[in-house]
């Protein structure tokens, strides 16, 4: 084993980390922006209920990488996408990565507020109504608060997916963590060093990503009395898993 | 349309290169993870240690690396040490390869399932077997399997819906999978969408089938125990 051709190319890597982190982030916000409607709704059976509920399904019944060669590959079928100005994104692998990557995160987020929301104490609604808060003050000021801080473990959970997931960039040319080693394997012809290299980086910045959320849940979660840190010590424990991709 | 009706016997292949990866990967899962589960609970440091390392590299790196490292660095070391005998060149089998991996990973998700739902049996049940002079052996088999099946098997579905998904990584080392078939179906017909829009369908199909069948099983593992 030659490590020497790894850290030779260590702006590479540099460049790999920084595209990963920088898609995992945009997809966790664009699919937290989905994940806020999408999870009241469901929690609350409206009209759009069985709609949200069939993307929630399609996305998180799928693997990731179908649902991005559907969108990167597939949309490329169709005449009109090609002339249309959405033609523009959907041409970028980097594009069609962030549009997959949010919509399936969004799906995922949405399952586990909506699974926070329905646990909501009683109690804790009716107290904000007696008080003389209006429907939309509960939502946002003590539903959505309150739910936001019990879904943290899971969230933290998608978080490290989500980073895991966003490997399947590297299939369709984006030069990710993975991508890079992979390059880094091709040039030179060897078996290990480029992977093991980005399996090591995948590691050490799930780890960061673990203990940043320990530190965010017993900030958030001090009061529920929790034990935070027997509670999950790593992603993907037996209630992380449903997170999973 | 005609394209996907004159390719289904391609996918139908594919259907089941994906049912057959998934279901060996997971035996071999179950296995790890009941091996890890043993090494997790035991009272020596070394089995603790060799387990606790298992689950902490698994979880900590992305499906598809580990396929990768595992694929290319199993050749490697297959030839190496094929070498050294006097063997001419060897072929990893793709097949085998994306068993051995999605098993690998899965069997570290499975512990953490099987040491929880081990630990969830109370105490006295062993103890209250023992009492009464039933062999180890028996124990294990007749008191505790029986009761740590029920508490694990949601969490084993779970790793079964995940674990399927999982295989289509696969295809990214070429094999004619579910995914990889249909990838190459879509590009030969131009028609990427339609057979990748199949290929989600057939997907939606097999978690449908599962959570029925998970669903049955639940019911059937909790018999008796009342609500």
């Amino acid at each position: 084993m030659n490590f020497d051709l790894v850290f030779k190319h260590w702006d590479l890597f540099l460049g790999g980390i920084w595209v990963s982190l920088h898609l995992t982030a945009l997809a966790l916000f664009f699919g937290f922006l989905i994940a806020l409607p999408a999870s009241l709704s469901l929690s609350r059976k409206s009209r759009f209920s069985p709609l949200v509920g069939a993307y929630v399904y399609v996305f998180r019944g799928t693997p990731l990488l179908v649902q991005t060669y559907l969108i990167y590959y597939g949309l490329a079928q169709f005449d009109f996408v090609k002339e249309s100005w959405a033609w523009i994104f959907l041409r970028e692998a980097w594009w069609c990565a962030v549009i997959t990557f949010s919509l399936n995160s969004g799906a995922y987020t949405a399952e586990i507020l909506r699974g926070a929301i329905t646990t909501t104490p009683k109690g804790e609604l009716e107290g904000a109504k007696s008080v003389g808060l209006s429907d939309r003050q509960v939502t946002w000021l003590v539903l959505l608060p309150s739910a936001m801080r019990r879904a943290l473990p899971q969230y933290g959970n998608e978080v490290v997916f989500m980073l895991h997931g966003s490997v399947v960039a590297s299939i369709i040319t984006i030069q990710d963590i993975l991508g890079v080693g992979r390059l880094v394997n091709s040039k030179y012809y060897i078996a290990y060093e480029g992977i093991l290299a980005a399996a090591a980086l995948y590691m050490i910045i799930t780890y960061l990503l673990v203990r940043l959320f320990r530190l965010i849940e017993e900030r958030y979660l001090k009061h529920l009395n929790m034990d935070v840190g027997k509670a999950r010590t790593l992603p993907g424990t037996i209630e992380g898993i449903p997170a999973m991709r | 349309m005609d394209n996907l009706i004159n390719f289904a016997p391609l996918l139908g292949r594919g259907v089941l290169v994906t049912i057959s990866v998934a279901v060996l990967a997971l035996f071999l899962a179950t296995f790890l993870g009941a091996l890890g589960a043993a090494a997790k609970l035991s009272p020596n440091l070394a089995p603790r240690a060799v387990a606790q390392g298992y689950t902490t590299i698994v979880r900590g790196v992305p499906d598809l690396v580990l396929i990768l490292l595992i694929y290319f660095g199993g050749q490697r070391l297959l030839n190496g040490a094929g070498g050294l005998f006097g063997a001419s060149h060897m072929d990893i089998s793709k097949f085998w390869a994306g068993v051995i991996s999605i098993g690998f990973i899965y069997g570290a998700y499975l512990t953490e399932t099987f040491r929880g739902a081990y630990m969830a049996v109370p105490r006295g049940q062993a103890e209250a077997a023992r009492a009464l002079g039933v062999k180890p052996l028996v124990i294990l088999w007749k008191v505790l399997l029986p009761q740590i099946m029920r508490v694990a098997l949601p969490g084993y579905g779970n790793v079964w819906m995940v674990l399927i998904k999982s295989t289509a990584v696969i295809s990214v080392i070429g094999l004619g999978d579910l995914v990889g078939l249909a990838d190459k179906a879509g590009k030969a017909t131009r028609q990427p969408f339609v057979f990748m829009a199949a290929v989600i369908l057939i997907y939606l199909a097999i978690t449908w089938v599962s959570s029925q069948m998970l669903r049955r099983a639940d019911t059937w593992a909790n018999r008796g125990q009342g609500a």
